[in-house]
């Protein structure tokens, strides 16, 4: 964990309620995809947690809902704005276990995460196929993007406005696939697990107070003990999860 | 040279600042961030007889000035405290460490801090009769002086380290309670703990804690934490440990105005993990600046004249 003061490059809104915010600064701090940042934000007390979109050096993309308080007064936040950011915490995925083809499930600002890992899994010479799934059109965002990673990119929405009509595991059925990586609601994680013919992760969201692991406020039971989303997670393996 | 240095029963601190229980874990993920033996002391992680997972989450909300937390004492249980996290605390921290002690009965209290008063390395058992987020538990004994009088002279006899009680706010009397623990025995007061609180989720008309209520704590209980100070200052003889919304060199400094002798700091090590070390840094330059050569010489000086 790093302590970095990042200024604004752009802040942008991409789909309703959904903002894309390019950071500058050092990001020496984030060591893996699916990594969270903390970001303290004027006029709230506790910092707020965002996964980590993509990284590179001296730059960090980050995609929002305003879902509250504090990303209402981020989504007001404008070039040359400062944040105060604790950089690089949580675990990531593993991206040594992907196998060829794996699967990577976003479900609507859950899909951030996958973003990056997607680049990353491709980098390596991995061929990952991509599910995005959306309550309706005027939430999609990052299709063409994901696009631009030659990957197989399937969209769905719950009413058909956009993409396929459905839920990501109508696709998710229909598909081969080496190893799943997953991030989105919990609804959706409870039938991705209904449906799922291999290993994978889960990335989960918790209200936290700290956000590195001091407070506990964000503690849960695990086949293998408890632990902190913030610092054992977000990412958890399929095998550990009490569902 | 300024002097930062408090003394609390025979323990001298190179300076008031402790990060309060709770808010601190056992040092650890701080001691990857700064060393840790710059501190004052820290109180750590309040610790059960059996280890506890505590309560179901969400168990954290933002509010004003603050926030809303019901953990619910989540903690490995003193054998394990005692075999692994105090173990590992020798190679990050060196100084004598505060235990934070929670019990559901009289006996559970005796037996965990006897336990833990025979380590080394512990300094003093902070005896925790208030938090607010246990049933049947902590705060019951916290909030009649009865009960508080019980179990601080059953943890006294049960302990050859000084015994500091942590008194809740949520009570009518703090004075009454203060003084029972000090007819019993305590070498000092600790407080406050947290404010019985809560939020409501408009959009889902329901509470956002899973628990319902938890503690309030942060910059907005610092007036309530300063006058619950002032009084039990003015009430007993022993030693107070001051808390609630501290969050700058200044707030310690009229904390200690107020009447206590070291200074503990929470939620503020969770928006910034750095907050003690930028306190403990600050309070030279803060004490010059008031004119302040020895910190101890203003110990209760708002109550003179």
């Amino acid at each position: 964990m790093e302590e970095v003061i990042f200024t604004v490059k752009s802040n942008k809104k991409i789909a309703k309620d959904v903002y894309e915010m390019v950071l500058v600064g050092d990001t020496s701090g984030i060591t893996n995809y699916g990594q969270f940042v903390n970001l303290k934000i004027d006029g709230v007390f506790l910092r707020r947690p965002i996964s980590v979109c993509d990284f590179e050096k001296g730059k960090l993309l980050l995609i929002y809902k305003v879902v509250g308080e504090g990303t209402a007064i981020l989504s007001g936040y404008v070039k040359g704005k400062t944040i105060n950011v604790l950089t690089g915490l949580g675990n990531g995925y593993d991206l040594l276990v992907s196998g060829d083809n794996p699967l990577l499930i976003g479900g609507g600002v859950g899909v951030p995460p996958m973003f990056g890992l997607c680049k990353a899994l491709v980098k390596k010479g991995v061929k990952p196929t991509v599910i995005l799934g959306f309550n309706t059109k005027d939430e999609v965002f990052y299709e063409k993007e994901f696009k631009r990673l030659n990957v197989k990119v399937h969209v769905c929405t719950v009413d058909g406005t956009a993409g396929e009509k459905g839920f990501v595991t109508d696709v998710m059925e229909k598909l081969n696939y080496s190893y799943f990586y997953t991030c989105g609601p919990m609804p959706m994680f409870r039938a991705i697990e209904k449906v799922a013919k291999t290993d994978g992760e889960y990335s989960f969201e918790e209200r936290m107070g700290c956000g590195f692991g001091a407070c506990m406020g964000c503690s849960c039971k695990t086949l293998v003990g408890n632990k902190r989303i913030c610092v054992d997670g977000p990412v958890l393996k399929r095998g550990e999860i009490i569902w | 040279m300024v002097d930062t240095k408090v003394t609390l029963s025979g323990l001298v601190l190179d300076n008031p600042v402790i990060p309060a229980s709770g808010t601190f874990g056992f040092g650890k993920e701080f001691s990857k961030l700064y060393d840790i033996n710059i501190l004052g002391s820290f109180s750590f992680k309040g610790t059960t007889l059996s280890a506890r997972f505590g309560n179901p989450t969400p168990r954290i909300a933002e509010c004003d000035n603050g926030m809303i937390n019901s953990v619910g004492l989540q903690n490995p249980g003193v054998d394990h405290v005692i075999e692994h996290e105090l173990k590992e605390l020798k190679e990050y921290f060196s100084k004598p460490v505060i235990a934070n002690v929670s019990g559901f009965s009289i006996d559970e209290y005796r037996e965990t801090s006897s336990k833990l008063s025979k380590q080394d390395q512990v300094g003093i058992i902070e005896v925790n009769v208030s938090c607010p987020n246990v049933h049947n538990g902590g705060m019951s004994f916290g909030t009649e002086p009865k009960s508080a009088y019980q179990v601080t002279k059953a943890v006294k006899e049960a302990c050859d380290k000084p015994v500091y009680v942590k008194l809740s706010p949520n009570v009518t009397d703090i004075t009454a309670i203060a003084k029972a623990c000090e007819d019993a025995g305590a070498d000092g007061i600790s407080l406050i703990n947290t404010m019985l609180g809560m939020r409501i989720n408009l959009k889902t008309k329901k509470p956002v804690i899973a628990n319902k209520m938890g503690g309030y704590s942060g910059k907005a209980i610092f007036p309530v934490a300063l006058r619950m100070v002032y009084q039990v200052f003015e009430s007993v003889k022993i030693p107070i440990i001051g808390m609630g919304g501290v969050a700058t060199a200044e707030d310690v400094i009229e904390m200690m105005l107020a009447g206590a002798t070291a200074v503990q700091v929470g939620a503020q090590n969770l928006i910034d993990p750095f907050a003690c070390k930028k306190i403990i840094e600050d309070l030279p330059n803060v004490m010059k600046k008031y004119s302040i050569n020895n910190l101890k010489d203003i110990i209760g000086g708002a109550h003179n004249g």
